[in-house]
């Protein structure tokens, strides 16, 4: 096949920003002087046209004739330069660019062209002035232009004797041979090794127990009397050992929170047995607390668990929609393009809820990474921190940028042992409302009959088996079809459509596509009917030969399956067909009992929906806790304040993510009232975000997410405790307010769990201290209900994500056990929220809460790389009686700022206050309970803010909050911290190097 | 009552807070599908402001707003026309043009801006910002004191939020870089707080030439930015409302970016006056 080419790259007086940034990052990340960088774009095409066609087409759509030079059929060959790279997708890799090239053309002839199948390529070149040695080049392809795992590249130096650079241009056209044949794998008589064996082979990810499970169901009478009427074979057929090994997943079906669990702790000498933590934890919790809100008349909470995201009543007229999930797995081989899918697949969760069609109003996003300067030697196919970082943060980017949907909060936390397998959770907030054109829009309903749409993006290759593969650790033999790239244009223009189309009725019920792709999407709303029959030969395809098995389970992104009745077909599709978003209709769902899958005439698949959902065994798990050994450290050493409070305004878990919160759009949409960061000038970072709902009113929703990980090296529980201690204290701190504490006052609370953990299941030799671990999530989920039925909060939706290992060349990396609460609260006047800059000058100071003698895993200690023993505790009857009073005194609004302490304590909060407001503080300590000085400036204790409130409020402040105030000093004009203890200065610093250690703590 | 075509579609994203702009500044405004009007044919000229949103349509591929443009450009209505053609008898018939961001892209590429001599062909760009970034900050703008746009009546220091990868604005040679400052088509620049016109980043975010964050047409008509004054329909947008309305507890709720729809909305009424006399 031979190519037409046009290639476009800059005019020498325009900038080539692309080329001086890879210039600089090369020089700062990998320590290569590249000189001058250039970069050009190639697109291959081909549809068939004339040189004519080609040239009017370069010069029309693809140049842009202020900066672009283009070539058609001869490619730029420059002899300033000395050697280059190109970066091409691989095959059946997601080229937006291309698609886009190919719509231009369409629209620019007037044609009608197939665009829906790759026929443009396009690939960036880079061009290099110094010549880099072989190692250099590849290095600075594989680190900073492109990922092997989705990108060739083609590395070329200038030719000796002509001093050009000439390029033989690699086109990644898919080529595979049309294999539409089933295979039968017989599992009757094979011995349990050889089960576990054929499960490996065949990347299912099953346990022996499952394997034998459906070994036995073959087995069943009815079953092979039931197959014999349909035509098939005894044996199961490949597509079918997919679709059960997808749905019975760990990601899809939970097996590790609905299992059995012994558990002993060895500390207090008890023993118990869990059945489900799910259900007895995270639901239980939940439903006691629908109960408390019952008894008070507050009937907000209206979908739990059962849907792709959270329901709960906003407003008189809408509802607000919350799902937070984990994209870890895909993160760790592609960031960027894990981040995108991960974006952009958590969308898709309130976009498919209920009917459908929620409005999205917000994202956030919380990330866990290896430290950016992480200098071990890195594992096989262990990226280093600093790219994943950067790969993640562009990936949301472009995700949520391009999706519209803005990123109001979110939260980093570094840790050596996220260096493996990095977090990555998204959330996304969206609106429904009550009703489309009558008919209940939380609600799913579907019948026998109603058909089977399958909407937007094409079936491809990629992503076959994320949804098992995300449940077993990663090693050095991932699957290269793991991993997917998002086109985030081709959902916002499904997005569109879902808003339209469900407006008018014609959606009855969706779901997404994300994980086991229409395996679970269809599988699991058949169960709403009792089966489905699906023609797979009408699903559309990116490109020829995908075997039928592979077109169910793959996790080709930007698809919804929707539930249309026969008498919408018509509309539905005269309005896809208009927005430009392909439908296709793959079959009906049935009462049938049975999961029913053909290929043109042959069956593929036929499995009792039954045994489908409900036949997965139970796993049974071992916990164990042991006393750690804990001791506090002794601190000796002289200890400089000014120095220390440097140190940590500077550090990893402290410093400002300016650099990276800008890269996120955080206010289209008009909406935003607190955003990341606030204040004269954009530099107060702020508790929670908040959000108005719509133009029409000031009511809306305050965000926050609480994450502490590294306190459960001391005690998970009260890690667990405290993250969600401070995601509530965020929210108050903004002015939210707690939920049920009045008769029917519909402040709705609604909170995301996501758990990661490392692998828990215990092996005495691959895992050792599985028991511990597991030990260590129950003590997280029992702090779980202990805070939400104790606050009335429920928990609505979540995720669990079991298997965060990396294990390479023999070693293993795991993440530390880890959960974030992810909270949303109904605000009824976003204009009386609260941010964390000071206002003025001639404010006094306070702290609100008690201060106790925690320094275990804080901070401070971590400048002395020491754990210690007392972690903070949370004394929730106290934390309460607080955030009470702090919402009356927000009633009489009597607070100027009001920001949570967290990391670093109280030393750090009065300095991000103060430089956030271009302000300065005097502050005197000796009001404070005297714990020493160290105790008083960085103790971490949980439920406690520093606020600022006008002076004409003293009296009115300090007699509603009593003893739980104490003052610590006044706002000053000049903008320097100073910090007093018994007349002696522990701290005085200007903001300017306050702010300077702050703003240069990532080192990017 | 003034009626407002606000298109969307294939990822523009800012058509929401664009129509409640418009009809916070007492207009009716609709928002159509582009499709609606590229393969349905419906009529543009029922309006009297044309505005083109930001976001990002079709993934900023090829270059900010370039497939949209060439859509613009080249695709045939029902009518045999193309888009643009409707577009220079709209603003023959004496009608407006607005383009934000993406919208303001689309504009440049299409040659409706500057345009200095009337002939609708391409003379400025907008090239990847300096930083090579994506940014979301809040910049000052200054108005032109010489610009006699009406989208602009009044206004002198505007802060506004810019979300743009690809805002550098180059003009390509000296010689256009003189037409546009000769006939004040920069219609505002970036500046410091108290207004004075600045190149560094980060206050001028992106390096464009002359500074500039918007352009109009010689006859005002046609006028687009990078910065997005539909971001700032509230005192609640402003990153720092909380300080400015203590300071000023009876300030206005209002963002000072309403005013450019308010200007907008109220020149046409005005004109409408004035043709009725």
């Amino acid at each position: 096949m031979s190519y037409n080419t046009i290639e476009r790259f800059f005019r020498d007086n325009i900038t080539d920003a692309k080329g001086n940034s890879i210039e600089q990052n090369a020089k700062s990340q990998l320590n290569i002087n590249t000189g001058k960088v250039k970069t050009a774009q190639l697109f291959s095409i081909n549809y068939d046209l004339t040189e004519e066609q080609l040239q009017a087409f370069a010069e029309g759509c693809i140049q842009d004739n202020i900066t672009d030079e283009v070539l058609v059929n001869s490619y730029f060959e420059p002899i300033d330069f000395a050697c280059a790279v190109a970066v091409a997708q691989l095959p059946g890799v997601t080229d937006d660019e291309g698609t886009s090239a190919q719509m231009a053309l369409a629209d620019f002839f007037n044609l009608e062209l197939d665009v829906n199948t790759q026929h443009i390529f396009s690939q960036y070149i880079y061009f290099f002035e110094k010549k880099l040695s072989e190692d250099q080049l590849k290095l600075v392809g594989e680190r900073l232009l492109g990922n092997p795992l989705i990108n060739h590249f083609t590395y070329v130096y200038a030719g000796l004797e002509s001093g050009k650079i000439e390029m033989n241009y690699y086109v990644p056209e898919v080529k595979m041979e049309i294999d539409n044949t089933i295979e039968f794998v017989a599992l009757e008589g094979l011995k349990d090794e050889e089960l576990i064996q054929l499960s490996k082979v065949k990347v299912l990810a099953l346990n022996l127990e499952e394997m034998q499970a459906i070994r036995d169901y073959y087995l069943n009478p009815e079953i092979k009397a039931k197959r014999e009427e349909m035509g098939l074979p005894i044996h199961p057929t490949d597509c079918e050992l997919e679709v059960l090994a997808q749905t019975w997943s760990e990601h899809c079906k939970h097996k590790e929170f609905n299992a059995i669990i012994h558990y002993e702790d060895k500390v207090k000498g008890e023993q118990k047995t869990i059945t489900s933590i799910f259900k007895t934890y995270i639901k239980g919790a939940t439903d006691k607390v629908a109960e408390s809100l019952a008894a008070k008349g507050n009937d907000w909470l209206v979908k739990v668990f059962t849907d792709n995201a959270g329901v709960v009543k906003a407003t008189d007229d809408k509802l607000f929609v919350w799902k937070v999930e984990t994209h870890n797995s895909p993160s760790a081989l592609d960031p960027y393009g894990g981040a995108i899918t991960g974006i952009l697949g958590n969308n898709r969760d309130p976009l498919g809820t209920g009917v459908g069609g929620a409005k999205l109003l917000f994202n956030t996003n919380v990330l866990c990474f290896g430290p950016p300067n992480y200098d071990k030697p890195l594992l096989t196919g262990q990226l280093h921190p600093r790219r994943i970082m950067e790969g993640v943060v562009a990936g949301i980017e472009a995700g949520g940028n391009k999706s519209g949907v803005p990123t109001v909060n979110g939260s980093i936390v570094f840790d050596e042992r996220y260096s493996g397998k990095p977090l990555v959770y998204c959330g996304t907030g969206g609106i429904l409302p009550y009703d489309f054109k009558g008919k209940n829009s939380w609600e799913k309903p579907i019948d026998a009959g109603d058909h089977i749409i399958m909407a937007g993006g094409r079936v491809g290759k990629d992503g076959i088996h994320g949804a098992t593969f995300s449940s077993i650790e990663i090693d050095e033999h991932s699957p290269m079809s793991a991993v997917q790239i998002g086109s985030p244009i081709t959902q916002k223009k499904m997005y569109d459509f879902m808003l339209i189309a469900c407006e008018k009725g014609l959606i009855k019920s969706s779901t997404d596509n994300g994980a086991g792709g229409l395996s679970s999407s269809v599988g699991e709303l058949a169960e709403i009917t009792g089966g489905a029959l699906i023609h797979l030969d009408k699903v559309p395809l990116k490109y020829a030969g995908l075997k039928p098995w592979e077109i169910f389970v793959s996790e080709s992104q930007e698809r919804m399956s929707l539930v249309v009745e026969s008498e919408n077909l018509e509309e539905l599709f005269a309005l896809a067909a208009l927005m430009e978003v392909e439908l296709s209709n793959i079959g009906t769902f049935t009462n049938s009992g049975f999961l029913d899958i053909r290929y043109e005439e042959e069956q593929i698949a036929y499995i009792q929906m039954k045994f489908l959902h409900d036949g997965v065994p139970t796993k049974i798990m071992q916990a164990e806790w042991n006393d750690l050994g804990l001791e506090e450290p002794e601190i000796t050493d002289e200890l400089d304040y000014n120095d220390i409070l440097l140190q940590l305004m500077g550090s990893l878990n402290i410093c400002s993510r300016e650099h990276i919160i800008r890269q996120y759009d955080h206010e289209v949409k008009g909406k935003t009232i607190v955003k990341p960061l606030m204040g004269p000038e954009g530099r107060a970072p702020q508790d929670a975000g908040v959000m108005r709902f719509g133009f029409e009113s000031y009511e809306g929703v305050a965000i926050s997410n609480g994450i502490l990980p590294r306190y459960g090296d001391i005690d998970a529980y009260e890690m667990s405790a405290g993250a969600f201690d401070e995601a509530v204290r965020q929210i108050v701190s903004v002015g939210g307010r707690l939920p049920n504490t009045e008769e029917g006052d519909g402040v709705f609370w609604s909170i995301n769990d996501n758990f990661c953990v490392p692998d828990s299941f215990y092996d005495e030799v691959n895992n050792p201290d599985g028991k511990e671990k597991l030990a260590k999530l129950v003590q997280m989920c029992e702090a779980l209900y202990d805070m939400a039925t104790y606050f009335d909060i429920p928990l609505t939706s979540g995720k669990d994500s079991m298997k965060n290992d990396f294990k390479a060349d023999g070693q293993k990396i795991s993440i530390p056990p880890t959960i974030l609460y992810s909270m949303t609260s109904k605000l009824n006047d976003v204009r009386q929220t609260v941010t964390s800059e000071f206002k003025m000058a001639g404010d006094l100071i306070y702290q609100l809460g008690e201060t106790y003698d925690e320094l275990g895993a804080s901070e401070f200690y971590n400048l002395w790389s020491v754990l210690g023993a007392n972690v903070p505790k949370v004394r929730k009857e106290a934390a309460k009686g607080l955030y009470l009073k702090v919402m009356e005194a927000n009633k009489q609004a009597l607070i100027a700022s009001s920001h949570d302490l967290s990391d670093g304590g109280l030393a750090v909060a009065l300095t991000e206050s103060a430089f956030g407001g271009t302000l300065g503080a005097k502050i005197e300590l000796d009001q404070l309970p005297n714990l020493g000085s160290v105790v008083r400036l960085f103790s971490e204790s949980h439920s406690r803010f520093v606020v600022s409130i006008a002076p004409e409020n003293k009296e009115a402040f300090e007699e509603l909050m009593g003893e739980r105030a104490t003052f610590l000093g006044t706002v000053t004009e000049y903008p320097s911290l100073e910090i007093k203890e018994e007349g002696e200065v522990l701290v005085q610093l200007k903001n300017e190097l306050l702010q300077n250690a702050w703003n240069e703590g990532l080192g990017i | 009552m003034v009626k407002v075509l606000v298109l969307t579609g294939f990822g523009i994203n800012c058509e929401e807070e664009t129509a409640a702009a418009y009809r916070m500044a007492g207009a009716n405004a609709d928002i159509i599908h582009f499709n609606q009007v590229l393969v349905n044919g419906y009529s543009i000229h029922q309006y009297d402001i044309l505005h083109f949103p930001g976001g990002f349509s079709f993934g900023d591929d090829l270059s900010s707003g370039k497939v949209m443009a060439n859509k613009i450009r080249y695709k045939k209505l029902p009518s045999g026309k193309t888009l643009l053609e409707e577009i220079k008898q709209f603003l023959d018939d004496g009608k407006y043009v607005m383009g934000i961001c993406n919208g303001f892209q689309m504009l440049v590429r299409l040659g409706l801006l500057p345009n200095s001599n009337l002939r609708f062909t391409q003379q400025a760009s907008l090239a990847h910002n300096d930083s090579s970034k994506y940014e979301d900050r809040w910049v000052y703008c200054k108005v032109n004191k010489m610009s006699e746009t009406p989208f602009l009546k009044g206004i002198d220091i505007l802060p506004l939020p810019i979300r743009h990868g690809e805002g550098k604005l180059v003009f390509g040679n000296d010689t256009m870089r003189q037409i546009v400052k000769t006939k004040a088509l920069n219609c505002m620049t970036y500046c410091l707080a108290d207004g004075t016109e600045i190149s560094e980043y980060p206050q001028n975010p992106n390096g464009s030439e002359l500074n500039c964050a918007a352009l109009c047409d010689p006859t005002g008509q046609v006028f687009g930015l990078m910065p997005h004054p539909e971001a700032f329909l509230s005192l609640y947008n402003h990153p720092n409302w909380g300080q400015i309305k203590r300071k000023n507890p009876n300030i206005s709720e209002e963002g000072d970016g309403l005013q450019i729809f308010k200007n907008i909305v109220n020149h046409v009424l005005e004109q409408r006056e004035v043709e009725a006399e």
